[in-house]
C-alpha cells in the first residue's frame, strides 16, 4: 500500500526543466530517502507534493486520492529553508501554525502540551523566537512540522543545525513516528543518515529519476562481487576467474586483498582456494555504501 | 475563509501589540494637541510694547496718537537733529519724524530706529498718521468721521450651491478644508500602511518562514490576510487618534476656555472707553460673528453622510489598490534595501496626486481634476478633494466603479508576482523577469 504516488510529473520553469517524467511510489510506514545532487529537482518535487506549486503534467496521488487542497492537513513539511517569526512568542506561533493546518485552538493546545513535555521545553512557551538559540529554534520547527499528526512527513535536511545529542533526539522521533505508522520522506545529502534510517530510496539526477527501490535491492544492484580477505602467506596461483584487484599490507604482518569473482561463481569456491593457500584472519563481502552508490549513480548518468 | 481570518488576526495582533503602535497612538494626538496649544499660546501671549518718540513739526498730531498694546507714544518738543542725537540714550525703540507740511506732502515722514523697524510697527504708525491726516482733511471739508463710519457697508457674499436638490448654503472654505483633510488622511494611510505590508512580506522572506506557511495556506490567502490585517491596524490607529484628539483638545479648550472668555469683556471695555472719548453714545454693535461657528454650521450643510461614506470607500479602495502593489514589491526582493528601485513607480502616482490636489482645489471642474478623479491610481485622493465641492453623480459612480476594477486588477497582478516571488531568493529580478512571472503557470 502506497501513501504517495507520483505519476509522470513534469515541471518546466522558463528554459529549465526541473522535473522530467518522475514517477515514485512511497510505501506507507516507510522512511523514504529522496536523494540527488544540488539542483536535481528534489525541492521542486517536494513543493509539488505540498501543493506550493503544481505540476505541468502528471498526477500526485495521496492515499489513493488525487491531491486536493484539503490534503495539506495530512502532510507535515520541514523545508530546508526554514524559519519562524522572530518577534513572536514560541507558544503563540506554534498555536498559529497548528491552526493554519486545520486544528482548533483547543486541539492544538493539547497536542502542543504533549510535545513541550516530551522535549522538555516548557519554559520556552512565552519566549520570543529570537531569544532562542539556533538549535532550540530547530526543535520548535520540528514540533511545528509534526504537531498536527500528519500521515506523511517530509523532512528536508532535518539534522542541519543540530548538535549530535539533539540530532539523536530527532532521529529517535523519526523512528518512533515510523513505528506509529507514519510515512517519512527524507531528503538529505548526509549519506550516513540515509544508511541508518531509510528503507526505500529514490535518486533524482538532472530532473530524472535514475534510481528507485528498497535500500537492500539497490545495494544488491550496485554490488561489485568483490570480497576482502586478510591473510598471511603468499596468495598465488588462483584460478583466472578470481581477480585480485589490490593487495596492501595490513597490521601485524598481515596482508589485505580485494578479490572480484564472476557474478555466477560461488563464494565458497573462493574461500576454498584461499584456505588452500594462505592463513586467513578475516573474510567478507564489500557491500557498497550509500555514498558509493550515490557517486556511482550520479557519475554514470553524467555521461 | 477561516484561514484568512486566522492570518488577519495574527497580522493585526502582532502590530497592535508592538510598542511603536502604542507610542504612535499616544504621540499622534499629543503632537496635534501640542501644535494647537503652541499656536494658541503664541496668539495669547502679548507682543513686546515698543516705545515710540514722535517729533511733530506740523503740530497736527499732538495728543492724537493713542497708545496700544504694541506701541507707546511720547512727544518730543526738540528739533529733529537734537532728537536724533539724544535718541540712542533715550531708551526708545523708534523715532518718528513728521515734517511741517505733512498734510500736503506725505512722503516726508521718517522712521529712525537702532535695530530696524518691523513691518507691523511701520504699518501701525503709518496707519495712525494716515488716519489723522484723513481726519484733518475731512474736518477741513466739513465732514465728520461719524458720517464716514455710517456710510460704510460690509459685504460678505454667501456661496450657495445650486444642484438638483435645490439651493443649499455652503462654504467653499469649509468644503475645501474637509476635502483636503480627507485627501491627506488617505495619502498618509496608503503610504504608511502600504509600506507596512511590503515590510511584512520582506520579513517573511528574510525569516524564511514563507515556505512553512505556504505549505499550509495559499499564497493569495497569505497576501490578502496581510493586506486586510494591516488595513485594520490603520483603521484602529485612526479611530484611536480621533477619539484621543477629541478628548485631549476638548480637555484643552476647557482649560484654555476660561482665559478666552475674558477677552470679549476686555474688548467691550475698551470699546466703551473709545466711545466715551469720541463723545458718541455707545451703539449696539453688530452681533460678533464667530468664524468657528460659521465653519461648523457650513460643515453641517455639506452632505456629510456622503462624504464620510465616500471617505471610507476611497480609503479602503486606495489602500487595497496600493498595498497589493507594495506586497508584490516585498515578494520580488530579498531585503528592504532592494525595494527602492521598485517603489518609485508605485509611490509616484500617490505623490503626484497629492501635488495636483492643490490645483484641483483651485479649479475643481478642470479636465485635469476630472481625469485625476476618475483614474483609479489618483482618484482616492483627488475625488476626496473634489467631492465636498460638489461632483455629478455619474462621475462619482464611474470613479468608484473604476477604483473597484482597479484594485481587483492590482490585486490579481500582485498575487501573480507574489506567488512566484516569495519562493525566489538571490538575484534581484528585473522588470522583464517580473513580467514573466505574471504569466507563469502556478
Amino acid at each position: 500500500m502506497n501513501i504517495l504516488e507520483t505519476h509522470h510529473i513534469v515541471k518546466q520553469y522558463a528554459e529549465h526543466r526541473a522535473l522530467n517524467d518522475v514517477s515514485l511510489s512511497v510505501p506507507k510506514g516507510s522512511i523514504f530517502g529522496l536523494l540527488g545532487p544540488n539542483g536535481a529537482g528534489k525541492t521542486s518535487l517536494i513543493r509539488i507534493i505540498n501543493q506550493i506549486t503544481g505540476p505541468d503534467s502528471g498526477d500526485v496521488i495521496l492515499d489513493g486520492e488525487r491531491l486536493k487542497p484539503d490534503h495539506i492537513k495530512r502532510i507535515g513539511y520541514l523545508p530546508e529553508e526554514r524559519g519562524l517569526y522572530k518577534k513572536m512568542k514560541v507558544g503563540e506561533q506554534l498555536l498559529y501554525l497548528a491552526q493554519l493546518k486545520g486544528l482548533s485552538e483547543k486541539q492544538a493546545m493539547e497536542k502542543l502540551k504533549i510535545w513541550f513535555i516530551k522535549f522538555d521545553i516548557k519554559t520556552w512557551w512565552g519566549k520570543n523566537v529570537e531569544d532562542l538559540s539556533k538549535g532550540m529554534q530547530q526543535k520548535v520547527q520540528f514540533v511545528a512540522t509534526v504537531m498536527h499528526e500528519p500521515d506523511l512527513i517530509i523532512l528536508d535536511e532535518p539534522f542541519s543545525g543540530f548538535d549530535p545529542i539533539n540530532a539523536n533526539l530527532i532521529k529517535d522521533e523519526i523512528l518512533e513516528l515510523r513505528d506509529k505508522g507514519k510515512t517519512i520522506i527524507f531528503s538529505t545529502h548526509r549519506m550516513e543518515s540515509v544508511e541508518e534510517l531509510c528503507d526505500h530510496i529514490a535518486l533524482i539526477h538532472k530532473s530524472k529519476k535514475v534510481l528507485d527501490g528498497t535500500k537492500q535491492s539497490i545495494k544488491e544492484q550496485f554490488k561489485t562481487h568483490t570480497y576482502h580477505v586478510e591473510y598471511q602467506g603468499t596468495l598465488s596461483d588462483l584460478p583466472p576467474a578470481f581477480t585480485v584487484l589490490e593487495t596492501r599490507p595490513a597490521d601485524d604482518h598481515f596482508l589485505r586483498a580485494n578479490i572480484q569473482i564472476p557474478p555466477d561463481a560461488a563464494v565458497n569456491d573462493l574461500i576454498r582456494h584461499l584456505l588452500d593457500r594462505v592463513a586467513v584472519r578475516s573474510f567478507g563481502e564489500n557491500i557498497p555504501s550509500m555514498n558509493d552508490i550515490f557517486i556511482r549513480a550520479v557519475g554514470d548518468h553524467n555521461d | 475563509m477561516h484561514i484568512i481570518f486566522l492570518i488577519i488576526k495574527r497580522e493585526y495582533l502582532v502590530r497592535v501589540r508592538k510598542k511603536s503602535f502604542l507610542v504612535m497612538t499616544i504621540l499622534g494626538p499629543l503632537l496635534i494637541a501640542a501644535f494647537y496649544g503652541l499656536a494658541g499660546w503664541a496668539a495669547m501671549s502679548s507682543i513686546d510694547q515698543k516705545k515710540v518718540q514722535v517729533v511733530d513739526e506740523s503740530g497736527q498730531f499732538t495728543g492724537k496718537f493713542k497708545n496700544s498694546a504694541s506701541l507707546l507714544f511720547s512727544f518730543v518738543n526738540t528739533p529733529i537733529a537734537t532728537a536724533k542725537k539724544a535718541f540712542p540714550k533715550s531708551g526708545s525703540d523708534v523715532l518718528v519724524y513728521i515734517p511741517k507740511n505733512v498734510l500736503n506732502d506725505t512722503k516726508g515722514v521718517q522712521l529712525f530706529a537702532e535695530k530696524g523697524v518691523s513691518f507691523d510697527i511701520k504699518s501701525g504708525i503709518e496707519r495712525t498718521i494716515e488716519k489723522e491726516i484723513e481726519n484733518v482733511k475731512l474736518t477741513q471739508s466739513g465732514i465728520t468721521r461719524k458720517v464716514i463710519e455710517e456710510a460704510k457697508v460690509d459685504v460678505d457674499a454667501q456661496t450657495i450651491s445650486l444642484s438638483d436638490e435645490g439651493e443649499k448654503q455652503s462654504s467653499t472654505g469649509a468644503a475645501s478644508v474637509i476635502g483636503l483633510l480627507c485627501a491627506v488622511l488617505i495619502y498618509i494611510t496608503v503610504m504608511v500602511y502600504g509600506m507596512q505590508v511590503m515590510r511584512g512580506v520582506v520579513e517573511e522572506k528574510t525569516n524564511r518562514i514563507i515556505e512553512v506557511i505556504i505549505s499550509s495556506v495559499k499564497p493569495f490567502q497569505l497576501m490578502m490576510g496581510k493586506i486586510l490585517g494591516v488595513g485594520l491596524v490603520g483603521l484602529t490607529q485612526f479611530m484611536l487618534w480621533i477619539v484621543l484628539s477629541i478628548g485631549i483638545t476638548s480637555a484643552g479648550t476647557a482649560l484654555l476656555g476660561s482665559k478666552f472668555t475674558e477677552r470679549p469683556t476686555v474688548q467691550s471695555q475698551i470699546q466703551a472707553q473709545v466711545n466715551q472719548q469720541n463723545d458718541t453714545p455707545p451703539t449696539v454693535s453688530k452681533a460678533a460673528v464667530n468664524p468657528v461657528s460659521t465653519f461648523i454650521s457650513s460643515v453641517k450643510n455639506l452632505n456629510l453622510p456622503l462624504i464620510i461614506g465616500a471617505f471610507l470607500f476611497y480609503f479602503l479602495g486606495g489602500y487595497l489598490l496600493y498595498s497589493a502593489l507594495y506586497g508584490a514589491i516585498g515578494a520580488a526582493v530579498d531585503n528592504e534595501t532592494d525595494t527602492q528601485q521598485f517603489m518609485l513607480p508605485v509611490t509616484m502616482p500617490i505623490i503626484f496626486s497629492f501635488i495636483i490636489a492643490q490645483f484641483v482645489l483651485r479649479d475643481p471642474d478642470s479636465s485635469l481634476a476630472f481625469w485625476a478623479s476618475i483614474i483609479p491610481f489618483t482618484s482616492p485622493i483627488i475625488m476626496m478633494v473634489r467631492l465636498p465641492l460638489g461632483v455629478p453623480g455619474w462621475q462619482l459612480a464611474l470613479s468608484m466603479g473604476l477604483l473597484v476594477l482597479g484594485f481587483i486588477g492590482t490585486t490579481w497582478l500582485a498575487a501573480r508576482i507574489y506567488r512566484v516571488g516569495i519562493l525566489m531568493y538571490g538575484k534581484k529580478p528585473t522588470y522583464r523577469e517580473l513580467s514573466k512571472w505574471i504569466f507563469y503557470k502556478a
